[in-house]
């Protein structure tokens, strides 16, 4: 992608030459000038506009253009050019495919899905694919449903042309498990449904019999109402509202406090007295409370999981854009085919800036590995899947696959883990136990009073009490207060799992910090320069050639655009060792101290200087000049900016920070003590499974009750087993696809600049919560009163208790938890512009 | 007044018509997907 400043945002009719900046006829970005073609119409930024372009113009389809002009500007990806066999694969088509009649149909995760223009492309795709019968679209999800005739068409043929358009797709992972999920949303409709017929009309049936009590109703017509009013809320107590009751249910059996608890006695009590009233023919009844009371809280709940939903699949849409397939050499050719049907002893072509797809042994080759840092492997070294190759082409013998490599048994651990974690007892279920035992205390109390003072109506005034004290707010107000923050968190790029990680980090507790990636940059980076500034354009000049991890982090960080090029005459690259030159005349080697010092003299002082910045876990490269050792550069995986300005404002805060690592104890130490952590804070040479523990360990050692909690933050696969483990695993955009499954909240913004702001939302809407916890308390409390006072009719307890849960939704609605923009940028003191 | 006798219950009837007729079409999918279809009808030539 193009930087946005290069953008031109009104999307400029003129596309001649000559007039302003000339634009790409498909994506509206800046032409570079080596690309304009005077003899054509049309100007294209790159190949993939211009395919993309043809194949929209030949089908006649150029109203895509029109589209998005009037509905977004934001630019389409350009296309592709990925062959997709592996779509094709048997394997594939047992996994992701399904026949139904003569067609077969297959959804897939499509990248670059965003506006109303792309919807009307997409589906018009039949037009460009002969034998495709049918692609429907779902926007929000990104996803479409294609169908198509096996015999004309093959899948592969139909996933190029929408890769070369600009919408690359994957197979939609978990087929089954989304199908379920979709199952259960309909069911969770239908319930809502249901509750809401069933309250709208028992609220009539009570408005006529409350109009009756001062219009003298005739006897049999009240008669009618409330036996119909009984008819229906049992119904919706059997049916929607048995939720309720379930879970309620499992939260007695397994002793722990769950807000439906206090629901199910209010919802039961109710019932039960109206039913026994109604037959009894005198007394008060309450269905039209109990019925709406169901769907009132059907309908939090629906809104919450609903949102949390969207966070969902945002994340699982990250997880499949991820490689699925790999490149099978067969005989003196190669073919894409899905990893799952690699077998151990096939041979794999892994191109450079490919992930491996296996976990397997180099059989030709030579290139460099990333593993936190560049590793030079040769035939015969061990490399393991999900790692990337960075330099050059790579053969690779395959030995384990699956679920038997290490990211496969790692996926393994994440899975436990997720199991391993404990119910965190939630504030509101808290609160909701406390007062559901003194609401049936009271309720006892009053019971006995009545009994005494007068025994006719002991019953009636204490399930009057048990009714209009019901804790609405609870049930109601904080579903709502969560799907609203959730809800602005993901706008803001923070998509968020789970409800309980608000309350978790509400509060400030332990947190564990992954270095590489999280606090650095992932990346090489120029951190130490010794000796001649001058001579940086020339070692500028000189790595620009190569494509060397280590010079393309040189020539970025010692670019000057204010220096004027240098003319080199030849150069000479020594893979893994350093590089040999002649520029502006004069001769210059680069290079790890070995290399230099077989080529030139090198000073005693840089060879020292070398030998320490080794031990300190950064690379030293030697530059000499016509045979002498001028300067001393240092790479190292740099430090985000944004890093200490946001630790120093957790610590200020009272959170207790500590950085676990794979990489070695030195690098760690030096990283921590830049970045103000104490020693024995800094904590390096970790395992995956080390870091579980430690994990573990910690969380062990926190008290449950204070209120402390244990959050990891990480990125990457070694991560993920102690992400999953946390109470809170916080996972920062460019992790691994192990650490998407693995975390409960998933950053989409670089570095931990934004936990700041999570917290901080987090925060708030906690605060919400408690707020509305005591309006409810504050409403309940005079109910109560007047209930116990013997006071309380039902005219009284209607108008009360919707009172109650109107406000503490008001309150809800109109709270700022996050804010509530889309594109307000957020500064921090450290952060750059 | 007796004429409450039919009328009301037959409202009642009538909503459980409805809810029938919801929960036919959530169970069809028709539900599923309630942002796309707002844009397709714009597009329909």
């Amino acid at each position: 992608m193009v930087a946005d400043a290069t953008r031109v945002q009104a999307p400029a009719p003129a596309r001649g030459l000559g007039r302003g900046p000339v634009l790409c006829r498909h994506c509206n970005l800046v032409v570079p000038p080596g690309l304009i073609n005077s003899s054509r119409a049309d100007q294209f930024c790159c190949h993939g506009c211009q395919t993309a372009y043809s194949i929209i113009h030949t089908c006649r389809l150029e109203r895509y253009y029109e589209l998005r002009q009037q509905l977004d500007d934001r630019a389409p990806a350009p296309g592709t050019d990925r062959t997709y066999n592996d779509f094709d694969d048997d394997t594939f088509r047992r996994l992701h495919t399904r026949q139904i009649g003569p067609l077969i149909r297959c959804e897939l995760f499509l990248h670059g899905v965003h506006c109303s223009a792309c919807l009307w492309l997409i589906e018009r795709l039949p037009r460009m694919v002969k034998g495709l019968v049918e692609a429907r679209l779902d926007l929000r999800r990104g996803i479409v449903d294609l169908a198509w005739d096996d015999r004309v068409v093959r899948l592969s043929q139909i996933v190029r042309t929408l890769a070369s358009i600009g919408y690359p797709p994957q197979p939609a992972r978990d087929r089954k498990s989304r199908a379920h999920r979709v199952a259960e949303d309909r069911r969770q409709l239908v319930r809502l449904a249901a509750a809401g017929a069933i309250a709208a009309n028992v609220m009539l049936f009570a408005l006529a019999l409350y109009a009756g009590i001062f219009d003298a109703m005739e006897p049999a017509h009240r008669t009618m109402f409330r036996w119909l009013s009984m008819v229906l809320t049992v119904l919706s107590l059997a049916w929607p509202g048995a939720v309720f009751f379930k879970s309620s249910w499992v939260a007695i059996r397994t002793r722990t406090p769950h807000i439906d608890v206090p629901i199910a006695f209010a919802l039961a009590a109710g019932g039960l007295w109206s039913v026994f009233t109604t037959i009894k023919g005198s007394g008060e009844i309450y269905f039209d409370t109990v019925s709406v009371l169901v769907f009132a809280l059907l309908a939090g709940r629906f809104f919450q999981s609903r949102q949390q939903r969207a966070s969902a699949d945002d994340v699982e849409l990250l997880f499949s854009l991820t490689p699925s397939s790999a490149r099978r050499v067969e005989g003196d050719a190669t073919r894409d085919v899905p990893i799952e049907s690699l077998q151990p002893g096939d041979l794999v072509q892994v191109l450079a800036g490919d992930s491996l797809p296996c976990d397997g042994e180099v059989d030709s080759g030579d290139s460099l590995i990333d593993e936190s840092r560049p590793v030079r492997v040769t035939p015969g070294d061990r490399v393991a899947a999900g790692t990337l190759n960075m330099s050059a082409e790579l053969f690779v013998r395959v030995q384990t696959v699956g679920e038997a490599t290490r990211v496969g048994q790692l996926m393994r651990l994440v899975a436990d883990g997720a199991q391993r974690k404990a119910p965190i007892v939630r504030f509101a279920d808290v609160v909701g136990a406390w007062f559901t035992l003194g609401m049936l205390a009271l309720a006892e109390f009053t019971f006995g009073l009545w009994l005494w003072l007068e025994p006719r109506h002991a019953v009636d005034h204490a399930v009057a009490l048990l009714v209009v004290t019901c804790p609405c707010a609870l049930g109601l107000a904080t579903p709502i207060v969560i799907t609203i923050a959730t809800g602005r968190a993901a706008r803001r790029g923070m998509l968020i799992k789970g409800g309980d990680v608000i309350q978790c980090l509400s509060t400030p507790g332990v947190m564990i910090l992954d270095k590489t990636g999280t606090l650095t940059t992932g990346g090489l980076a120029l951190v130490a320069w010794h000796g001649d500034d001058s001579v940086r354009a020339l070692v500028h000049a000189v790595e620009s050639t190569s494509s060397h991890p280590v010079a393309k982090a040189l020539a970025r960080d010692l670019s000057d655009p204010s220096a004027t090029p240098l003319c080199l005459a030849r150069t000479n690259q020594v893979l893994g060792c350093g590089i040999e030159a002649v520029a502006a005349g004069r001769r210059v080697v680069i290079g790890s101290l070995s290399f230099v010092s077989a080529l030139a003299r090198v000073t005693l002082e840089h060879a020292d200087l070398a030998r320490r910045w080794a031990a300190e876990g950064i690379t030293p490269i030697l530059v000499a000049v016509d045979g002498v050792s001028v300067a001393l550069a240092a790479l190292g995986d740099g430090i985000r900016p944004e890093a200490r300005a946001t630790l120093d404002e957790l610590r200020r805060r009272g959170w207790q920070l500590r950085i676990a690592s794979g990489d070695h104890q030195d690098v760690v130490t030096r990283v921590g003590s830049a970045l103000g952590f104490t020693l024995e804070d800094c904590l390096g040479g970790l395992s995956p499974e080390a870091k579980l523990a430690l994990v573990e360990r910690t969380k062990a050692s926190l008290d449950p009750r204070s209120g402390r909690r244990l959050v990891m933050v990480g990125d990457g696969v070694n991560d993920a087993a102690a992400l999953a483990a946390a109470d809170v695993g916080i996972a920062v955009h460019g992790g691994a696809e192990a650490s998407l499954a693995a975390c409960d909240v998933y950053l989409s913004r670089p570095g931990i600049g934004s936990v700041l702001e999570l917290l901080d939302g987090c925060a708030r809407s906690m605060n919400v919560i408690r707020r509305n916890l005591w309006i409810s308390l504050f409403y309940n409390t005079i109910a109560a009163g007047i209930a116990v006072a013997g006071l309380l009719n039902p005219l009284i307890a209607a108008i009360v208790m919707p009172i109650s849960s109107l406000s503490a939704l008001a309150v809800s609605l109109k709270s700022r938890t996050f804010a509530d923009q889309r594109s307000q940028p957020v500064l921090h003191p450290g952060s750059r512009p | 007044m007796s004429v409450l006798f039919i009328v009301v219950p037959l409202a009642v009837l009538l909503a459980a018509g409805g809810v029938l007729a919801f929960a036919w079409a959530a169970r069809t999918g028709q539900f599923d997907d309630v942002d796309t279809p707002a844009e397709r009808m714009l597009h329909d030539e």
